[in-house]
């Protein structure tokens, strides 16, 4: 998951990582009279997108009135779809070198690789296409760690001010206790700036590995304060994986591989996907019903899809499942199901004996993504 | 022959008497899978419908020579039940959990490597079947029939639907594989690739792929220079938009790495057979055997 700037840097503070004094709000009535932050400031609009800078995004604020201008436009401007609904106002900072940092996985190497560079500040991916050797990368083994001797040598052959090395070492350690105890997938601090204040991270992405929340209480603060769609919202609650995509042939289907094919196999057939649903291994019914209940509130949907093979689910159950939300009920668009694998013989008698009329049944995976194409048109 | 695992495969399931551990365990040895031995910490002594269960795998590999765990112990004790797996000396460990955060299996990775020589399939698979002779796993024994075609796949359905799609058409698996979606997979299509070069049984090779990573990528460059059998692939999420995690949390683009098309241009240039729909994994392997 994927955290607002405004969340990193609250981690940062957690793992005592210095970052610029700021106050974060959401409307121009969040910013009190008695706010100590001293200007000039810079107001930051809090979007998940790259380039808000370039799309004025992003504006120095050298006295009230400007500060409040400033709020006025930047909040509620649109930046490349996002909408903006919140800003971070950080005291500007006087900088003399501007350096790059990330954590990750590089899941080829089965290691994890810090990536340090003095050309921060800028488009990364630029600087490891154009000078790839100022761009450091150094693999850690995962159980081993990462040790004082390599950041001073990765400090060094990134030819960073050591006048700072001392600063600089215990931020980076910092940044790697945050990237390996916090459960981060990214830790990437562009730029990480020299200052007048000392060594500062005046940017923040990260991504948490949800897969951990139940070792980090502050992941589930964190998840509530992005916004997710509605349905998101609702079919997450009943334990779907559900995105919503652009189109118009509703999905549902049981494992993520299976689904995000069974999404390919209806472009293949001229049909454009409203959704992805997974149900997740071993469904109850109650699941398949929420998954449909999700897609009849969606307005876009013309025609749905449920494409199942049972190994741990049980076709049977998802069939009463489809019963259960569909039974005596006018369904908006054509359903068509494919169910095969465990249980499909019984799940397919389930359906025959209450059969709706907007149902269609499938043999093949092939077969109901073109009738679930045609039924959307 | 087939690979892995095969009628010698003796099994001992980590976390058996756990409601989902006990119901793929028993299935497991209805198709023929020596289940010899379950392990739970406290409970050493007790047994589950006649398979005994250990305090330790180390117990249980001293008393019944088991040479295989499966673990479907919870995310959270996950990588501590794979270490000590490896530390009793098994030579496959099947892991079946899914969920254990991406920190544990790197570190879980890094020291089976360092510590010991053990091959681990996944986590978050759904194991793997040599039909006809073993299952150590979730996967639907139903679907599959023995002959020699070798299937290895990062998607657990996908496996089902291709594995199906070739015994419609009366063609058999040697050795069915579900390497895992996750980050950190242990054996990867590489380890299951040379596999299946070596195996006399396998005649021929299906390979599924997902967007994420360069797992396949890395595949097309080995099985140029080193797959003499013909192989199939398919890879899911073509039309998936960047950005968005499908589900398995190694199936998201970032940027122009992991998409479809740069692992299926990939594929072909190593002389691949790429099919651009599932339900045509089985015609494209009939034409090449």
């Amino acid at each position: 998951m994927n955290l607002f700037e405004y969340q990193g840097k609250d981690l940062y503070k957690k793992y005592s990582i210095n970052t610029p004094k700021s106050i974060y709000i959401n409307s121009m009535s969040d910013l009190t009279e008695n706010h100590d932050l001293n200007f000039p400031l810079v107001v930051k609009a809090q979007v998940q997108v790259g380039g808000r800078g370039k799309a004025g995004g992003i504006k120095l604020a050298k006295n009230k009135q400007e500060l409040e201008e400033h709020i006025n436009s930047i909040l509620g401007m649109d930046i490349k779809g996002h909408k903006v609904q919140s800003l971070l106002i950080e005291e500007a900072s006087e900088i003399l070198s501007e350096y790059y940092i990330s954590f990750t996985l590089d899941r080829s190497e089965k290691k994890y690789l810090m990536m340090l560079s003095s050309k921060g500040g800028m488009d990364i991916e630029e600087v490891a296409e154009n000078s790839p050797e100022d761009l450091i990368k150094i693999h850690i083994s995962p159980s081993l760690g990462l040790d004082s001797n390599m950041i001073n040598q990765a400090i060094k052959d990134a030819k960073l001010n050591l006048d700072y090395i001392d600063e600089l070492h215990e931020i980076i350690y910092k940044l790697y206790t945050l990237f390996t105890e916090g459960d981060c997938d990214l830790v990437e601090v562009n730029p990480l700036a020299i200052t007048k204040q000392g060594v500062t991270a005046l940017d923040s992405k990260v991504s948490l590995d949800m897969n951990a929340i139940y070792r980090h209480e502050e992941f589930i603060k964190y998840e509530e304060e992005i916004p997710i769609p509605e349905s998101e919202k609702f079919a997450k609650s009943k334990g779907l994986n559900f995105i919503k995509l652009d189109g118009s042939v509703g999905i549902i289907g049981n494992g993520a591989g299976l689904v995000m094919s069974t999404l390919d196999v209806v472009a293949e057939h001229g049909g454009k996907a409203a959704n992805f649903c997974d149900i997740g291994g071993g469904a109850k019914a109650e699941t398949v019903t929420a998954a449909l209940e999700v897609l009849e509130s969606e307005k876009e949907v013309t025609s749905v899809l449920i494409n199942i093979f049972g190994g741990i689910t049980r076709c049977d159950l998802v069939a009463e499942g489809i019963v259960e939300a569909t039974n005596g009920k006018e369904l908006k668009w054509p359903l068509v199901v494919r169910l095969d694998g465990t249980n499909s013989k019984e799940g397919l008698e389930i359906l025959s004996k209450n059969l709706n009329e907007k149902i269609i049944i499938s043999e093949s995976m092939d077969d109901a993504a073109k009738a679930a194409v045609k039924g959307s048109k | 022959m087939a690979v892995f695992i095969d009628e010698h495969t003796k099994v001992v399931v980590q976390g058996l008497t756990g409601r989902e551990g006990k119901f793929h365990a028993l299935r497991n040895r209805d198709y023929g899978t020596k289940v010899v031995a379950g392990t739970r910490p406290g409970k050493g002594g007790e047994e589950v419908e006649g398979i005994p269960i250990f305090n330790t795998v180390i117990d249980a590999v001293k008393e019944t020579g088991a040479n295989t765990a499966m673990t479907f112990v919870p995310p959270a004790f996950a990588m501590e039940a794979v270490l000590e797996a490896g530390e009793a000396g098994c030579d496959l460990i099947v892991c079946i959990t899914e969920g254990i955060p991406a920190k544990d299996e790197a570190r879980m990775y890094d020291l089976l490597k360092r510590n010991t020589t053990v091959k681990l399939l996944g986590p978050n698979c759904p194991g793997l079947i040599s039909p006809g002779k073993s299952n150590v796993g979730i996967m639907p024994h139903e679907i599959t029939k023995e002959g020699n075609v070798g299937v290895v796949s990062r998607s657990g359905t996908l496996t089902y639907q291709a594995v199906h799609e070739l015994t419609r058409l009366q063609i058999g698996q040697s050795t069915c594989i579900g390497i895992g979606g996750d980050p950190v997979p242990g054996m990867s299509f590489i380890d299951v690739l040379e596999a299946f070069e070596k195996d006399e049984q396998t005649q021929a090779i299906v390979m599924i792929g997902e967007i994420g990573g360069s797992a396949e990528e890395e595949a097309a460059q080995y099985i140029s220079k080193f797959v003499s059998k013909p192989v199939v692939s398919y890879i899911a999420g073509v039309t998936a938009p960047p950005g968005k995690k499908m589900g398995h949390a190694g199936a998201i683009v970032s940027g122009n790495m992991g998409t479809a098309s740069a692992k299926i241009e990939a594929l072909t240039n190593a002389g691949v057979n790429v099919v651009n729909n599932p339900t045509k994994i089985g015609q494209a392997i009939k034409e090449l055997i």
